[in-house]
């Protein structure tokens, strides 16, 4: 099989379109992972008795089954217990709360890593719990783990292919679709291999930099 | 042992008798971690207005005492009270419990650390309004105005925009101090504030908690390793080993004339460096 331009060029404004999907997919389970990982990581730090438990096993459980199984069994079987919803809304909203496990245990180890000192003077100046976290802790834990996230971004960027196998029409699924049709895997696969490059590697280089410029002077 | 045993109210200085008699007392309190017993059934008072040195080898329940106080740690058992407010009241074999009365009691207390405890990520004057804001409820131009005045008193009116890791840590510390007093505590509490700075550091540190204890009725108390400061500025000084206070009296006696071998043998080591 040898490389035919002409063809390559003809499929590039589906496989963008698939690109802009897959961006899309990527921003909008971000933004999930993002939230309720924070709010998963805070809970378990609070050691709220039984609550902080359940959501300790929520991100054990998550962690231990594959992407692949939640998707589908989000998409096949939960809509026979009425859950039903689009492969797009239902492959963001696997894929967020797949790296909320993830990016939870990231935020646990910024705050961790916040010194007792911080929540010590907390207490002597009577700050609320609440304060004391949104003022005092997190700014300083979320400032150590941002090149972290950054990189489960990009990771999830690559791993949102995966939700092809649930009909979500994203990069890969074009490409697919393209090949099966034209019975030419070679240019669809390569160019949507070339494009998930092209954007995660100079996002790599933009999280490099970021963690250079939040690293010292703590 | 009968309470307030430890008590020698003879050797304090003359109080304004209208002020309550104790702005902090401690009624057999304990504190063990494991088998170490950090304060052994200890009573223990502090007059309003009085300031006080506890001296003593480390490791020998000085800092756990004004850990208490600001409800850093919780007592295994006893009753300690500020300002007339229960802070703790530990039933033997109970489970402390921060109750509404701990939160308003702990509201006259602040407290100096060992190691600043700046927020690093504020600059020298919102570490300063954070509290008076948020807690106080004070108006933000207002709280302003008090941290400026502060930052002044401290020698530091200079530095407002700066933030933690770019001041030494002799001004770090007087930021730390402005800020607990921005709060208007009735009782500062010092955990050896110069212990964590370069010599050269710590006399504008010292000067700054000599200012307070010459220029304000706060009650003050301190661990401390600088014994000639401690005599300075102290009215009593007490002498604490071993989760048991073992004695204590004005500064003159304590260092001039110790009645107890263990306090004797402290203070030739501790002067002898």
């Amino acid at each position: 099989m040898t490389w035919d331009n002409s063809y390559a060029l003809s499929i590039l404004p589906d496989l963008f379109s698939g690109l802009w999907v897959t961006i899309q997919v990527t921003l909008a389970g971000i933004l999930i992972a993002l939230v309720v990982g924070l709010v998963v990581a805070v809970i378990r730090y609070s050691r709220i008795p039984l609550v902080s438990n359940i959501f300790g096993f929520y991100v054990q459980f998550i962690r231990g089954t594959p992407l692949l199984v939640q998707a589908y069994i989000a998409f096949f079987v939960l809509p026979s217990y009425g859950l039903s919803f689009s492969a797009l809304a239902t492959g963001i909203v696997v894929i967020g709360l797949n790296y909320s496990a993830y990016t939870a245990e990231v935020y646990r180890s910024g705050i961790a890593d916040v010194d007792t000192g911080q929540w010590e003077a907390a207490t002597a100046l009577s700050l609320p719990l609440g304060r004391t976290w949104t003022r005092i802790v997190l700014p300083q834990a979320l400032r150590s783990v941002v090149p972290l996230l950054g990189n489960y971004l990009i990771q999830m960027f690559k791993d949102s292919a995966v939700l092809f196998a649930i009909t979500v029409y994203e990069l890969m699924g074009h490409a697919l679709a393209l090949g099966s049709s034209s019975y030419r895997y070679l240019e669809p696969l390569t160019i949507a291999g070339l494009l998930f490059f092209l954007v995660s590697y100079p996002s790599s280089h933009l999280v490099r930099i970021l963690e250079r410029r939040l690293a010292p002077s703590r | 042992m009968p309470p307030h045993a430890d008590s020698s109210p003879t050797q304090v200085p003359a109080r304004d008798p209208d002020r309550p008699r104790d702005m902090i007392s401690f009624d057999g309190v304990s504190k063990s971690w494991g088998e170490n017993k950090v304060l052994r059934s200890l009573n223990f008072e502090v007059g309003a207005g009085e300031k006080v040195s506890i001296i003593g080898p480390s490791g020998s329940g000085k800092t756990t005492i004004l850990r208490i106080l600001m409800t850093l740690e919780t007592p295994d058992q006893g009753l300690v009270t500020v300002n007339g407010g229960t802070l703790w009241d530990v039933k033997s074999g109970t489970k402390p419990k921060e109750t509404k009365q701990t939160i308003a009691a702990r509201r006259n207390v602040g407290m100096v650390f060992q190691q600043f405890n700046l927020f690093p990520h504020m600059t020298t004057l919102q570490n300063v309004i954070e509290a008076p804001v948020h807690v106080l409820k004070m108006d933000k131009e207002e709280a302003t105005a008090r941290a400026v005045d502060l930052l002044e008193m401290v020698g530091l009116s200079k530095h407002l925009s700066h933030k933690p890791p770019q001041l030494s840590g002799g001004q770090q510390q007087r930021v730390a101090i402005a800020r607990a007093l921005a709060m208007r505590p009735k009782v500062m509490l010092f955990d050896e504030p110069t212990s964590a700075l370069d010599p050269e550091l710590i006399g504008e540190v010292l000067g700054v908690i000599r200012e307070l204890a010459h220029s304000t009725d706060m009650t003050m108390l301190m661990v401390t390793h600088e014994m000639r400061f401690a005599e300075e500025i102290s009215d009593r000084v007490v002498m604490f080993d071993s989760g048991v206070v073992v004695e204590q009296g004005a500064p003159s006696e304590i260092f001039k004339n110790p009645t107890h071998e263990r306090t004797r043998k402290f203070l030739r080591a501790v002067l002898e460096r």
